[in-house]
Order: structure tokens, then C-alpha cells, then sequence
């Protein structure tokens, strides 16, 4: 659509504006504040510079926490977004069935992230979750408050659980847009089903693929409370992912200095993965 | 119509080609809705069992079917003020979300304006902006404004991502009306706020349900900041709910009836927004 040029739309964009500077503008800049300096205490500050961010950088704990947060966005992305599109190719185009399984497979998106991490906390017990006493009665010595291995699966599998369902429905809106008459073609030059994938609906679902991709990136990427109320980060530290590190460090032992600088830090990864949604975002839209 | 030429288009032949793999389809889909509904279905049957019934022994479903874990979240304020505050700040973040959003989602969609790309850039990042980044500033600005505790503290809180989304979703609703309905109701003399309140609210609406059913969502599954910025008289539910567990012995039939009940909200309205759900994640776009 051609927009036409007009300043005044400023007034209406005044609310938000106002809205979210109060909400994230002023806090952002107690972070940036709390980066810079150091105190001891009674609220004195004295400058510290990139004091830090030189330590955060040299810390182990925070590469740790970064690489366990990198693998498990990356795990997550490698089951969910296959997984996903496996079941949308099987989801039934039309009639009662397209609902039923619309709404069901919709359930766990809007179910409350803690409430999530309460179900998997249960399901996954020994003594009384049906996951854990099934996988003792195989003889599996599964026990995720113990075992790393084994909480990073539970972990693991509560997102594939979660999620999986976003990435089917951004795919199945993606086949759906694709005109009856392209696989009328396709019938008539006898293409095989792979190659009906390959050429026809994979292309229509890159921009929606593309979408889901970026949007379960980001969200894994700060994720809290599921694996929270799971695990609690444990054991040791075997879950501690960013967000969670970035809370203990923050409310749990009050070192703000070095908590703002990890929050700077985390802000500008999210920064630049935010752009690159927002450019392929806009290459969509003016393809229409 | 349209069922008349699909039964015409399918020969006898591909007919009997495409049935086994409609069957496949059918199971695919059948062994993911039992790996989604089992977890839930252990929830819901772990709510409807006494204490001693779970820890005690192994059932599949309940041996002595019980509403006593019900009974005790719907009659001890502890449990069910923790609905009331979570449903009072949801309610007050879904009406400031949307209400400001609507004029911003309007300016986005059809006017070009100094500096509207970036701004429009600068909501999606707080959209995507870690909780736990603003958890600690959050609650330091609250406690010297003096509102800490308050609904309105966690309502205001949650509008950092949910602005931003009733924005772009609204915006991705509001590109698809043309513009000729904006110039001929200009023409025939409407002002723009009746304009806007009389003719495009209406033209919009299911876009509007479906922003503030997401900016409902967004404020009720989020843990982290509600839980930081109350202690006592804003208490919201998933506190409520993480608090209990770690007390003396965790009473898991209350727990899991608990987490039964807020999943009805979702449940409810799940059936009107089926056909959006995956516009509203992806922001108003697809």
C-alpha cells in the first residue's frame, strides 16, 4: 500500500512512545548506569569504566552459561523445526478435523510457562509421573534431578512439547496459501512426493519458516521460567541457562555491577538477532 | 460448488492411491496429539487424586475420584487471591496495551512519518527484550516510585513486550483494509476520531480480539517480572504456585489442580482464535 507522508501521525504514536520510554528507556539506563560503576555500599558509586565487562569476559561462568544457552537453542531448533513441518504436512486441510486438531494442538502454546514447567516437574518424576515410572520399569535409571543428561532431556523435550506446535501452525498457514492448481501441475507431470515438497512446498513456506526460526531462537534464547520451575538450574549448574544466571547474579546475590554488564551484553545479541528479524520481516512484506 | 469439482477432479483410481496416505497422515497426527495431551492429561488426573492416593500408589486415572484439591484452592485465599491478582493486572495490561496501541498501529499502517522505521524497529526489540535484563531495574524503579505490590506496577511492567505486540499485530490487521474506505469517509465528512471509532474499529475487530487475546496471554503465562515486583497483596498465581513448592513436603494434588485451573482461561477462547494463533506469534504477519 503507498503511504502517504504526514508528520502528524507523530500525535498518535505519542502514547506508545511515552508508554514503552517509561518502561523500558528509564530501566535500561539503571543498567547502563550500574555497568560503569562499583560501590561499597549505602549507595556511594565511583566510576569502575569497562572494569565488568573485562571480568565478564574473562569468566568462565558466563562462557559456561552461554555455551549450555547456544547447544540448547541449537537442539531445540534441529527437533522442533523438522518436527514441525512433518506435522503440518500431515494436518488435515479442511473440514471438522482441521479444527479439532487445531485446537489441540494449539493447548500447550497458551498454557502458562511455569504451569508448563509444573506438568513436566510432575510427569517426569520417579515415584509418581508417568514419564519417569515408565522409563524405571524399561529398567532406564532416568532421573532428572540427578542426572544432567538426563534433566537436559527432560529440559529438551518439554520445549519440543511446548513449541513444536507454533512451528507446525506457521507452516501449515504457509501450505495453505498454496493454490490448488500448483499441485494440479504437479499431478500432471507425475512429480513424486518429495519432489512436490521439494520444488513446490518448501519454497511457498521459506518466509513463514524463516519467521518461526527467529521467533523460537529468540524466545529459547531467553528462556526462564519453565526450566526454572524444572530443574531450578541443576543439578549443579548443568541448566543454567543465560536468563537464569543473569536473575541468581542479579536478585539472588545483588552483584549489580557485573549483572548489568552481562545485561548489556545479552541486550545487544538480542539487539542484532531483532534486526535481522526485522529485515526479513520487511523483505516479506514487499513481496507481499 | 467447490466439493463438486474436488469429487469430480478425484478419479476412482487416484482415489485409491491417496486413501493409505490420508491414513498415515491420520496416525502422524494421532501419536503427536497423545505426546501433547498425555503430560496434561497426567496433570489433570494427578488434581482429581487425594494426597495419599499419589504418593502411595501408581494409577493410571483415579482410583478414589476427589475434588478436595479444588475445594481447597476455591476456599483458601492464599490460592484463589492469587487468581484475582493475576486476573486484575491482565485485565488493566490487555485495556493499556490495546487502547494505545490502536492510534500507533493506525499511524504505522498508513502514514510515513520521521523516523517510523526505526521506531517501528525499536518496538520489536523490546518485544524481544529478556525479562530477566529488566527484572532488577524494574524493581527498583517501582519500589522508589512507591508501587511496589501494586497491580498496576506488573500491568505497566508487562506493557515492555505487550505494546510492542498489539502494534505489529494490529498493524499487520490494519494493512489489509484499503485506504479508499479511510478518503471516502473523509469525503463524506466524518471526523477522524468517529471516523476511526465508528467505521475502522468495526472493519478490525477480529484483529483487535486477537491483540488483546495475545496481550492477555503474554501478561498471564509470564512469571519472572510479576513475581519480582509483588510480595503480599499482588501476589499473582505462578508465584503462588513456585512458592509452594520447596515448603515442608509438597502437596502435589493442590499443585496440580492449580496449574488445571489456569490453563482454563487459554482453553476457553482457544476455539474463536484457532484460525490466528499462528498470525498472532508471528506478529501480525503470514
Amino acid at each position: 500500500m503507498e503511504k502517504t507522508v504526514n508528520h502528524k501521525a507523530w500525535f498518535l504514536v505519542l502514547p506508545v512512545l511515552m508508554l514503552v520510554a517509561f518502561s523500558a528507556v528509564i530501566p535500561l539506563m539503571t543498567v547502563v548506569n550500574y555497568a560503569f560503576q562499583d560501590t561499597f555500599g549505602n549507595n556511594v558509586f565511583f566510576w569502575h569504566g569497562l572494569g565488568w565487562f573485562e571480568d565478564l569476559l574473562h569468566s568462565d561462568r558466563m562462557w559456561n552459561a552461554l555455551w549450555r544457552q547456544l547447544a540448547f537453542s541449537g537442539i531445540i531448533l534441529a527437533i522442533e523445526i523438522p518436527l514441525g513441518v512433518f506435522v503440518a504436512l500431515n494436518m488435515p486441510k479442511r473440514g471438522v478435523w482441521a479444527s479439532v486438531v487445531l485446537v489441540l494442538m494449539s493447548l500447550p502454546l497458551l498454557i502458562p510457562w511455569n504451569v508448563v514447567g509444573t506438568i513436566w516437574q510432575i510427569f517426569g518424576r520417579v515415584d509418581i509421573g508417568l514419564l519417569g515410572y515408565a522409563l524405571n520399569s524399561l529398567g532406564i535409571n532416568y532421573n532428572y534431578t540427578q542426572n544432567p543428561a538426563h534433566a537436559w532431556a527432560t529440559v529438551i523435550v518439554m520445549d519440543v512439547w511446548h513449541w513444536t506446535s507454533l512451528v507446525a501452525l506457521l507452516a501449515y498457514a504457509g501450505l495453505q496459501s498454496i493454490p490448488d492448481a500448483y499441485y494440479q501441475a504437479a499431478r500432471i507431470d507425475q512429480a513424486s512426493r518429495w519432489k512436490v515438497f521439494r520444488h513446490i512446498e518448501l519454497p511457498k513456506m521459506a518466509g513463514v519458516l524463516m519467521i518461526a526460526t527467529l521467533l523460537r531462537f529468540m524466545d529459547s534464547f531467553m528462556i526462564y521460567t519453565e526450566p526454572f520451575v524444572v530443574t531450578g538450574g541443576g543439578p549443579g549448574s548443568a541448566t543454567t541457562f543465560l536468563s537464569i544466571d543473569l536473575v541468581k547474579m542479579a536478585l539472588g546475590q545483588f552483584d549489580l555491577g557485573p549483572a548489568a554488564a552481562f545485561s548489556l551484553m545479552y541486550f545487544l545479541v538480542i539487539l542484532l538477532i531483532s534486526w535481522v528479524f526485522y529485515t526479513v520481516m520487511t523483505n516479506l512484506d514487499k513481496r507481499g | 460448488m467447490a466439493d463438486l469439482t474436488a469429487t469430480a477432479a478425484a478419479t476412482p483410481r487416484s482415489r485409491s492411491r491417496t486413501l493409505p496416505r490420508v491414513s498415515a497422515s491420520a496416525i502422524v497426527i494421532g501419536l503427536y496429539l497423545l505426546f501433547l495431551m498425555l503430560p496434561i492429561y497426567w496433570l489433570l488426573n494427578m488434581s482429581l487424586k487425594t494426597n495419599a492416593e499419589i504418593t502411595g500408589t501408581f494409577s493410571l486415572w483415579p482410583q478414589n475420584l476427589t475434588f478436595q484439591n479444588y475445594v481447597t484452592i476455591l476456599t483458601d485465599p492464599t490460592w484463589y487471591m492469587g487468581y484475582v491478582n493475576s486476573l486484575i493486572y491482565v485485565v488493566m495490561n490487555t485495556v493499556i496495551s490495546v487502547t494505545v496501541a490502536l492510534p500507533a498501529a493506525y499511524a504505522f499502517s498508513r502514514y510515513r512519518f520521521m523516523g517510523d522505521k526505526h521506531l517501528f524497529f525499536w518496538l520489536l526489540t523490546n518485544r524481544m527484550a529478556p525479562p530477566a535484563v529488566f527484572a532488577l531495574p524494574f524493581f527498583q524503579l517501582y519500589s522508589s516510585v512507591g508501587l511496589f505490590d501494586t497491580h498496576i506496577a506488573v500491568a505497566l511492567a508487562h506493557c515492555l513486550f505487550n505494546v510492542p505486540l498489539a502494534v505489529w499485530i494490529l498493524e499487520g490487521f490494519m494493512r489489509g483494509v484499503p485506504k479508499e474506505i479511510d478518503e471516502t469517509a473523509y469525503i463524506d465528512g466524518y471526523s477522524f476520531p468517529r471516523f476511526f471509532v465508528k467505521i475502522f474499529m468495526p472493519l478490525i475487530s477480529s484483529g483487535i480480539g486477537v491483540a488483546a487475546f495475545f496481550c492477555f496471554m503474554f501478561s498471564w503465562v509470564e512469571l519472572l517480572l510479576s513475581r519480582t515486583l509483588t510480595s503480599v497483596n499482588a501476589k499473582p498465581i505462578a508465584a503462588t504456585m513456585t512458592r509452594t513448592v520447596g515448603a515442608s513436603g509438597i502437596d502435589w494434588g493442590v499443585l496440580a489442580a492449580a496449574g488445571v485451573l489456569t490453563i482454563i482461561p487459554g482453553a476457553l477462547v482457544i476455539y474463536f482464535v484457532r484460525n490466528y494463533i499462528a498470525k498472532g506469534f508471528a506478529l501480525g504477519r503470514v
